[in-house]
């Protein structure tokens, strides 16, 4: 498979010596990577490595300062995503680049529509559509509004396009964040099926078990340059690891000493619509309580509930003895619940505003000075929990938007800390965050736990949960299945058997 | 945005510069200088100003000078060339003599002048001064500078609103017709208390009542945004509608002029020598920023806008300030009405009509952005100047109507265009799509 040996034939794709600066940033300094023809290769690093820099290269939506790009040998300029297109190069972004309101059919033929007498050729589409999305093993109705369709179909969708466009190198960044267990199964046997058709694979992903299970070859960015590169069979975890970060990392969880105290928070019989059923819990003081399930076990929506962010339909949520109203996130945050959601950046930060901004919201009371706002003392605070929590910001106007996902959730985070919150609610806290941030994500919790405060974890992760947590629930269609009193000494696999319990 | 306004007033500026006859202080002292040296004290001097022009000014402060400097053979003659004329009368049936006539560039073109020696021949020997001429711009006038604050007043305030509503990603089309029924009602109100001998405390009640009454259904625009959801830009549409049909009901279809004097104060008076209009721009602009930039609420309206969904999640009362933002964009209106209607000395319930448009475009060349989150209160400001100093140059320097609209429409879309050039980081750029 490996073929990049062979000296007789160029490899499909060359990237050589690729440096790329923005204003004050070298996003890319001598990044070289090879790719052979039906090869699959692992692009890993941390955030803020390079890897979004160097597709965009590849796509034609930024073109390097220097180095070369070669495919089958020639020298190429991919001076715009026309172009890139034109040498075979299809990008799979992690925002999908569809448009919801028309179906998958018009989608995938969009910009290259069959077209039969001036009119589309609507039949012939169709014909097409079931045939390419046949060959990926899925059966979608090419006549389903794209909106309509789950995550995984709407990639598959997308891949298709790639297919319909002819091309040769396929670029997928994260294409497994938003897919459940089943879904990463099917996508990555849709994968093994375009490396048998000769098609070369890029892919970009945070998660390691998938590049062993996947990947002929993995190429480690950091800093904007490359570091390491192997077959994935002669490389091991720990290793990977070490190049992405650039030191070895001890353990994947910090350990943590748990000092229970009273119940702070008891949910009784919580219920939404058919999505949240008859929910009961405790979490005591200096708790972490992991709720695991799978997507769609009604974890999001249930936590959702106490917060306040959606209505109840019936049920009591108890603090420290006093049942409390809430009906918006408002009056969970006066009453010291915070959640930080899963979505950080449709639903967590006001992307096009700073850092500073988005830490301030919540906490703008506290900042008052008469009836006006002390704009010094905002940015001192800021500051503090910036150098508390190793926020990394150019400075606190920095846009939210511009920060990387591990820094992103820090200043959820700084804005929920300052608050003085009791419970805080954690929604997939490490989707998309790299190993190094992660880790400081896994100290900070066990930071706030030490201190006092009580949280709710939530995680695909089976890993991360077991690791953790003190006590799981396991949840599935809006039911608590059961419940895992000590979670250090649990399996995975006792926790999936929960969840998939009748 | 400065930048562009500093370069349009020196365009305009360059393109309207001519000889003008003198005014200011360094005039007034050369006059003077005329008066006291050339005139014999024995003999009257007539100082002559046209009314409501620069000269008026002129002849005003001669006189005041002069007779601060002892001189009491002076007679001021503020009006037109009638007035000079009965004073000329006047003077030969009372075998006065006459010593000089003090005027400016206006004045002594007047044929009653010219005509002087022919038909008074006993004046002889007399001095005629005007002060010497300079070459300054009309554009810079203080009453033309005056006249584009007057233009742009009630836009001005408007957009005030109306930029709080963009920067929530919504949009108020009602602010047209809500002047016009501001106008309206307080006309109405200052009516029924006797027209053109109403009571002061009745023309207060009267703006108060057209101000509130828009403030309100403001408020009702804004619960309609918020709690069911509907488009801002249906819901205010429908309203623009409602507000113009209300105000013809409340008048029948006719305007009212009889108004009394305070009526007109609030537009055309000034508080220690500073037109009230310029008062009122200062005065809440410089409140709508502190509030919009040092407040809670203000804080809020960049939040909803930013990003609602993240807002509601962090616990800010999404739907207050919808309800506050709607409601202060009707009050805005409101106000605008009163000082439209006192401006013109009357209300007409087809009075500012697209009023509304030149208010999102004042708001949008001011540099926020319609998708919400982001602007600046001063940057309205220099927005709606930007409207007002370009509809005014062209005015200045004789561009028909007609192509007036048309240019002023490609500025709009020029202004944006270069805004955004600038956000994106060049041209390029943007023509790439990023």
């Amino acid at each position: 498979m490996v073929a990049s040996s062979d000296s007789a034939t160029p490899p499909l794709l060359e990237m050589k010596e690729i440096v790329k600066t923005f204003p004050g940033v070298k996003a890319l300094s001598e990044v070289t990577l090879t790719l052979a023809r039906g090869e699959v290769l692992a692009l890993v690093g941390e955030n803020g490595a390079g890897k979004s820099t160097l597709i965009k290269a590849l796509g034609g939506a930024h073109l390097p300062d220097s180095g070369e790009i070669l495919i089958d040998g020639k020298s190429v300029t991919l001076r715009s995503p026309q172009v890139s297109q034109r040498e075979g190069i299809a990008i799979i972004f992690q925002e999908f680049n569809l448009a919801p309101k028309l179906s998958a059919r018009e989608n995938l033929f969009l910009g290259k529509e069959i077209v039969n007498r001036g009119f589309i050729d609507h039949r012939a589409e169709r014909a097409q559509a079931r045939e390419l999305f046949g060959q990926l093993g899925m059966s979608i109705d090419p006549e389903a509004r794209c909106e309509n369709l789950t995550v995984a179909e709407q990639q598959t969708v997308e891949i298709a396009r790639a297919l319909a466009s002819d091309a040769r190198i396929i670029v997928m960044d994260e294409p497994t964040a938003a897919l459940s267990q089943q879904e990463v199964d099917k996508l990555l046997s849709i994968i093994r099926r375009l490396r048998k058709e000769g098609i070369s694979i890029i892919y970009v992903s945070h998660r390691l078990e998938e590049i062993y299970e996947i990947a002929d070859r993995v190429t480690v960015l950091r800093d904007g340059e490359t570091v390491g590169e192997a077959p994935v069979s002669e490389v091991s975890k720990s290793q990977l690891i070490e190049w992405m970060v650039g030191r070895p990392l001890e353990e994947e969880f910090p350990e943590r000493q748990s000092n229970l105290g009273p119940v702070r928070l008891k949910v009784e019989n919580l219920s939404r619509g058919s999505a949240v059923r008859g929910v009961n819990f405790e979490l005591r003081e200096g708790e972490v309580l992991g709720i695991s399930g799978l997507v769609g076990s009604g974890r999001t929506e249930m936590v959702r509930l106490i917060f306040g962010a959606d209505h109840l339909d019936q049920g009591n949520i108890i603090m420290d003895g006093k049942e409390r109203r809430i009906c918006e996130p408002r009056d969970a945050i006066r009453n010291g619940i915070c959640l930080l959601t899963e979505d950080r950046k449709e639903q967590g930060l006001i992307l096009i505003h700073s850092a500073q901004e988005n830490f301030g919201l919540p906490n703008l009371q506290a900042f008052k000075k008469g009836f006006l706002i002390d704009g010094k003392a905002e940015a001192q605070a800021f500051e503090t929990s910036r150098k508390n929590l190793k926020i990394k910001v150019s400075s606190g106007s920095q846009k939210a938007g511009q920060l990387s996902g591990g820094n992103q959730q820090k200043v959820v985070l700084a804005k929920w800390l300052q608050g003085k919150a009791d419970i805080f609610i954690f929604d997939e806290p490490t989707r998309g965050i790299d190993v190094g941030a992660k880790y400081e994500i896994y100290l900070l919790i066990n930071e706030l736990v030490a201190r006092g405060k009580s949280i709710l974890l939530i995680s695909s992760e089976l890993p991360e949960v077991i690791g953790m947590s003190d006590r799981i629930l396991v949840m599935k269609e809006g039911q608590v299945m059961g419940e895992i009193e000590d979670a250090r000494t649990t399996s995975q696999e006792a926790v999936l058997a929960l969840a998939l319990s009748e | 945005m400065v930048v562009a306004l500093l370069a349009l007033c020196l365009l305009f500026s360059l393109l309207t510069l001519k000889r003008q006859p003198g005014i200011g202080p360094e005039a007034e002292a050369e006059m003077l200088g005329v008066v006291i040296n050339l005139i014999s004290e024995n003999e009257l001097a007539l100082i002559v100003g046209a009314a409501n022009t620069d000269s008026e000014a002129l002849a005003r402060n001669v006189h005041q000078m002069a007779l601060d400097s002892s001189r009491e053979s002076v007679r001021l003659i503020i009006g037109g060339p009638r007035d000079l004329r009965l004073a000329l009368d006047a003077m030969a049936a009372n075998g006065e003599s006459l010593g000089g006539i003090v005027a400016s560039g206006d004045v002594i073109k007047w044929r009653v002048i010219e005509q002087l020696p022919d038909n008074f021949p006993q004046f002889s020997g007399y001095e005629l001064a005007v002060p010497s001429e300079r070459l300054w711009p009309d554009f810079l006038k203080a009453s033309n500078l005056l006249a584009i604050v007057e233009r742009i007043v009630v836009i001005a305030i408007i957009a005030i609103g109306m930029t709080m509503v963009i920067i929530t990603a919504g949009i108020d089309l009602s602010v047209g017709s809500l002047i016009a029924l501001s106008a309206v009602l307080s006309a109405t109100v200052v009516k029924k208390f006797g027209g053109v001998d109403a009571p002061a405390w009745s023309v207060g009640l009267g703006f108060l009542v057209g101000i509130l009454s828009c403030g309100l259904i403001g408020l009702f625009a804004g619960s309609l945004v918020h709690r069911f959801k509907v488009a801002a830009f249906i819901v205010t549409l429908g309203i623009m509608m409602m507000a113009r049909g209300m105000a013809f009901i409340t008048t029948g279809g006719f305007s009212i002029d009889q108004v009394p004097n305070s009526f007109v104060w609030l537009a055309q008076g000034s508080i220690l020598g500073i037109p009230n209009t310029i008062l009122l721009l200062a005065l809440i602009y410089g409140s709508a920023h502190v509030f919009m930039t040092h407040t809670r609420y203000g804080r809020y309206i960049y939040a909803v806008g930013g990003n609602a969904e993240a807002a509601r999640l962090t616990g800010v009362p999404v739907g207050a300030v919808i309800l506050l933002v709607y409601t202060i964009s009707g009050l805005s209106a409101g106000l605008g009405g009163c000082l439209q209607a006192s401006l013109v000395r009357a209300a007409a319930p087809n009075m500012a009509n697209m009023y509304e448009l030149y208010v999102i475009a004042a708001v949008v060349v001011g540099g926020t952005s319609l998708s919400g989150g982001s602007g600046r209160v001063f940057g309205t400001l220099i927005g709606a100047f930007i409207i007002a100093v370009i509809q005014n140059g062209m005015n200045l320097i004789g561009i028909q109507s007609y192509t007036q609209m048309f240019t002023l429409g490609g500025v709009i879309v020029l202004a944006v265009l270069l805004d955004k050039t600038r956000q994106s980081g060049g041209f390029r750029q943007l023509l790439a799509g990023k």
